[in-house]
Order: C-alpha cells, then structure tokens, then sequence
C-alpha cells in the first residue's frame, strides 16, 4: 500500500506570539518549531499500516527551508521518502491555494491512501484534507480514529460531536484526515535518525497559484467577558480567589 | 441577489447552531439589501421545513432526495452545488459543525472558492464583508477578505447569538436535484456511542478540569486534592484523556461532555474552542494558567497567572482553612 502523508511545520505549542511591526503576520525571529500535532498521529497510522501490510510512506511538506527538520524527523521516525514543496514564509493566502499546491505534488504519486491531520495549529482551518480528496477526485473521511484497510476499501472509524462515532466504508483512493489521540506515537530512534540522512527528499518548487482571501490584518484577541485576573505571589493570589469564590459568586 | 444559510439536521432535529447561522445570514442580507433563503436537506423534511419558516427568513428551501436520508459528502456536494449554481446567491453560510467541515471544503472547491471557516465575527467595511477568524487556537485573531462570490462560510458555535423563532412564517419552496447513486462513495453505518458512562458530569455542581499543563501523570494528585478539597467532581482537556492517563468519560468539550456546573476550574488548560464549548455554560468559570495570554482567560471570571504547581498548593490550603 502506498501512503502519503501531509505533514505541517508550525510553531510550537508554548511560542510567545508576537505580531510583526505592519500587524501583517507574527513576527517570527524567535519562534521555534515542530511537527503539527495531528499530523504526528497521520504519520504514526500510516507506519502502522505499512509495518501490517507492506509498502511505502511518503511524506508531503510544503513550507520554507525550515520544515526540512520536521520532515528530517517523520523519516527518522520511518517514513521512507519525501517531497518538500518549497514556498516562501509567511501566511498563504487560503487553504485552497495551498491545497492546489499540495494536490500539485501529489497527482503524479497515485498513491492509495493520503493521510493528513485534521487541523493545522497555526491556521487551523480544518480543510486541507477535503481539499485535496475533491481536487483529486478521491473519496475522503475526515476526523478519523481507525483504519481498517480491505483489499480496494477502507472502513473508518469517525468521530461524530457528544461522544458519537460512526463507521463509514470508501473505495480507495481515499483521503483520510486523522485525529490527535489515535495511537501511541513513537520515538525516533538512534538507528532512524542515522538512516534517514541517506533518504531521498525531493525539492520541488511550488506551482504559482493564486489565493482567493488574504489575510489583512493580525492581532491579539480583545476580551470579551469582564475577569478579574490575580497575579502576584501564588498565596496572595489563592487568598484573593478564595474570597472571592466567597463573597462575590458565593460558591465556597 | 440573496443570502442563503444552510441548516443542519440529524435524525429529525435542528442542530441549534443551525439558527446561529441563519442570524449571521439575517446580518449579512440586512447589510447587503438582499433576501434570505435557507435551505433543509435531507430525506424527508417537511416538518423541519416548517419549523425552520418560523426563524424569519425570506423563504425556507426544502431540498429532498433519498440519497440525502444519510449523510454522505458526496450526496450533499451534489445537491447543494446543484442549489448554489441555481440560486446563485451572494453569500453562503453554514454552522461550523463536524458535518460541515466534512463537506463544506469539497463543496467550496467544486465552486472554485475558498471557504472561510470558523468565523467567529464579520464586519462591514466601505461594503466588504472582513471576516475575523481565529489563529493559533484561539492565540490570535485575524481579519480575511476577498472571499469574492459566493462568498462561503461558516461560523463558530456560540460566537453569534441564535436567531429566534416569531410568530409569521416564510414560503416554503421545494428544489429537485439530481443525485445518481453512482456519486455517493462512501457508505455510512449507523452511527453509535462507546460504553455507557459511569458518571455524569453534567449534573455535576463543581469541577475541576486538568489539561496538558499538568506535565505528566504522576502529577494529578494535585488535581484530585484539589477537587477533593473543593468537593468537585474531576474533568479534563482532550488530551489528558486522550493520553489514557484518565478515563474518557470525563473529557469535556465538543468531542467529550457538555457541563454547566456553578464553578469550573480549569487548571493548565489552554481554552482552544473544542473545549471551550463543552464548559461555556458554566456559571463561574475560573482559570489557571502560567501564561497570561491563554484564551481561557476570556472566557474565565477569576484567574490566577501562575505556575500550577505552586498555585495549586496554595489554593488547597486555603479553601481547607474556609472550609474548616
Ligand atoms: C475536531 C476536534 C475535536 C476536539 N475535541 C476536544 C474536546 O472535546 N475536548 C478538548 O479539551 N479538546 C478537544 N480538541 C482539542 C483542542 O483543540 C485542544 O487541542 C485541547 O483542548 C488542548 O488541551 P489543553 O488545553 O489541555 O492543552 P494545551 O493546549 O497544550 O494547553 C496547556 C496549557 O497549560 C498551560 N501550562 C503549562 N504548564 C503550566 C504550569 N506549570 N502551570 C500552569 N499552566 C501551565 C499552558 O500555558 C497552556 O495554556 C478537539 C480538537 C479538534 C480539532
Ligand atoms: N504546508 C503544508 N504542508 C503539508 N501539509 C499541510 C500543509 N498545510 C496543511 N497541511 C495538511 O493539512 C492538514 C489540515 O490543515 P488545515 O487545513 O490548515 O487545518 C494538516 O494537518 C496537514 O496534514
């Protein structure tokens, strides 16, 4: 079976955000980076299911020069190749762009199964994946938590809202966008990260495509709800919620 | 010329965040001069039809076929695209739900559009719509424009107050597509929940809800002192539960349950909207954070900038002096 899997870099989890001087996007010389969370569970899936039924996994990130070490640690993890579409830093435009980007790289592939995390941190629109299963006319499933692959189908477990889940079979192709929690993740190891300095990552440049929205403007969110927010030393601050919990919403 | 809204079903109901849509389309038809249409899809849908007639739009599409009884993206692209090329309206917008994220992508992309999802505000400016829409879960706001037309969206639950239900009631029109079995897929199973819960946190009266700024599993007896002091049921973030480190019984948000107790504590939790959604209805919210720009914040009444591990101790202290 041969499995894409789309892997973001965005900024880690705990980065100090701060927004550019023209409020145009972040301004990022002091972010660090890491591998999107749920993409990190696409990639453990699609080891899972190359060590069961054989095959290859590739990996597809679109990004700066940066994202090579993200992708550097899906290989070391065991991905056996890559494909780095290299774009400019910065926010791009709409999810459809960068979709079309993707599907770009992925057309020639024909792969079986493309697996992508079902939301990206940073942007979080939650669409890449529907995306690039309607561009390449492939049937898709989105937040999924199992993968039971038989011979030309896929069975699925989705999750619905309130605790609901829902199995759903597609003919594959499929495209597949994956859940956070499924698995549990492993650790690269010394031997993967050696062998993945002599695995191919293939450098191609991004088709030109036009974006349909832009992003104007970036800032802080205003607070909408009145809180009163105690930050000195953590028992004056203790004291201070306890009377209040008290004395003014007279829960304690 | 019109605004249409698409409403969202399942088994027979209205998903309330249905209405919250229709009153941003009610906005935006107001702000263009243009009417309102929205549409009922499904199976059969003639009582839901005339239910949603009371919410004031300008007409209700009632828009039936049997390969739209079950959901399936490839039945409602179809059927909505058919809708979209016919009407042709301005603006369409959907509730930001698990259904319309499933389809909403492939629906904008057969339009050849983009689909601004999870807008969480809209405003007005020299006659363009600027959508607001948030970044970094929930970390950072940003402003979006050039949706062009139709310009597609969806919004985030409980960011827009639901329209209300008056006494008149619009037209009903019935619209026919075309769907062949051929271009459905994927074949649905009855959906299904997993295990009965053992405990119902919804009827809980306090919680305190751990998140990953816990660290690590050994660590939750803090948490536990604290509920304990408190006399508190214990709730957490997804991945806390995701980590099997507690039981998923007690995962609040829009993947876990919905409370609405007189006090949540929400101890080194970030505040991203899937689990802001599942604890909004809480009467005093408090939180605990070591970073004073954590979205929890907004929605808290109280909050301690902190790090957990030395707040947490001192607050048990003292609500076990009050208590005593
Ligand atoms: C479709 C979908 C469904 C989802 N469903 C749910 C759901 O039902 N429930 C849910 O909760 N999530 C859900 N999520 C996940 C959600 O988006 C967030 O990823 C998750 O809620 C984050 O959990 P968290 O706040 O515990 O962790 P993080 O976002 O990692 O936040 C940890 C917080 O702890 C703080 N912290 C760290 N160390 C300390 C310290 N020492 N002292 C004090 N504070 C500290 C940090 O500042 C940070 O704010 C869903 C996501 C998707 C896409
Ligand atoms: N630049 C990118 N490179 C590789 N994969 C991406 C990129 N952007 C988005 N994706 C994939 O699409 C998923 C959903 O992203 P989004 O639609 O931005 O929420 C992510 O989890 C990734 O798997």
């Amino acid at each position: 079976m041969k499995i894409i899997v789309s892997v973001k870099q965005v900024p880690a989890r705990d980065s100090a955000l701060r927004v550019n001087d023209d409020g145009s996007w972040l301004d990022q010389s002091d972010l660090t980076y890491e591998m999107n969370e749920p993409d990190a569970y696409a990639l453990e899936e699609a080891l899972q299911l190359k060590e069961k039924l054989g095959g290859e996994v590739v990996v597809l990130c679109a990004g700066p020069q940066r994202v090579q070490q993200t992708i550097r640690e899906a290989l070391a993890k065991g991905a056996d190749r890559a494909i780095h579409v290299e774009m400019d830093e910065g926010a791009y435009g709409d999810a459809l762009a960068v979709g079309r980007i993707l599907a770009n790289a992925l057309q020639p592939e024909s792969p079986d199964l493309v697996l992508t995390g079902l939301q990206s941190d940073d942007m979080g629109y939650g669409q890449t994946g529907v995306i690039l299963a309607e561009l390449l006319g492939y049937a898709h499933a989105t937040i999924v938590m199992e993968v039971e692959p038989a011979g030309d189908s896929v069975r699925v477990k989705r999750e619905l809202e309130d605790g609901w889940y829902q199995n759903v079979v597609l003919p594959l192709p499929a495209v597949l966008t994956i859940q956070s929690g499924i698995k549990k993740l492993r650790y690269a190891t010394l031997m993967g990260i050696k062998k993945a300095k002599a695995k191919e990552i293939r450098v191609i440049s991004a088709a030109r495509v036009e974006a349909g929205t832009s992003i104007e403007r970036v800032y802080l969110p205003q607070k909408s709800k009145q809180s009163q927010i105690f930050s000195g030393e953590p028992k004056q601050a203790a004291q201070q919620l306890v009377e209040k919990l008290r004395f003014e919403a007279r829960v304690l | 010329m019109s605004v249409l809204v698409v409403l969202e079903q399942r088994g027979g109901k209205w998903n309330r965040q249905s209405f919250e849509a229709l009153a941003v389309g009610q906005r935006m038809a107001e702000a263009a001069s243009t009417n309102l249409q929205a549409v009922a899809m499904g199976g059969s849908v003639d009582a839901l039809a005339r239910e949603a007639a009371a919410y004031g739009a300008d007409k209700v599409i009632a828009l039936e076929h049997p390969l739209l009884n079950e959901y399936t993206p490839d039945g409602y692209t179809a059927a909505l695209e058919q809708l979209i090329r016919d009407i042709n309206p301005t603006t369409v917008v959907f509730p930001h739900t698990y259904q319309v994220r499933d389809f909403g992508p492939k629906l904008a992309t057969r339009l050849g559009q983009p689909f601004v999802s999870d807008v969480v505000d809209i405003r007005v400016e020299s006659g363009h719509p600027v959508f607001v829409r948030q970044l970094f879960q929930g970390k950072m706001n940003a402003d979006v424009e050039g949706a062009g037309a139709p310009a597609l969206l969806s919004v985030q639950a409980g960011a827009f107050r639901a329209a209300q239900a008056g006494s008149s009631a619009s037209p009903i029109e019935r619209f026919e597509a075309k769907i062949d079995p051929g271009q459905v897929r994927s074949r649905p199973e009855a959906p299904f929940r997993e295990g009965q819960r053992s405990i119902d946190l919804g009827a809980a009266e306090m919680i305190v809800s751990v998140g990953r700024g816990i660290g690590e599993k050994e660590n939750l007896g803090l948490v536990e002192q604290l509920a304990e002091a408190l006399g508190a049921e214990l709730a957490a973030s997804r991945p806390i539960c995701d980590s099997g480190w507690l039981p998923m019984e007690r995962q609040v948000g829009s993947s876990g349950q919905t409370v609405s107790p007189k006090v949540y504590v929400a101890v080194g939790i970030s505040g991203a909207i899937q689990h802001l959604v599942g604890m909004k209805g809480s009467k005093t919210v408090v939180a605990i954070n070591k970073d004073e720009s954590a979205p929890i914040f907004e929605s808290a009444d109280y909050g301690i900038v902190g790090d957990l591990f030395e707040v947490l101790p001192a607050l048990i202290e003292e609500i076990k002096k009050v208590k005593a």
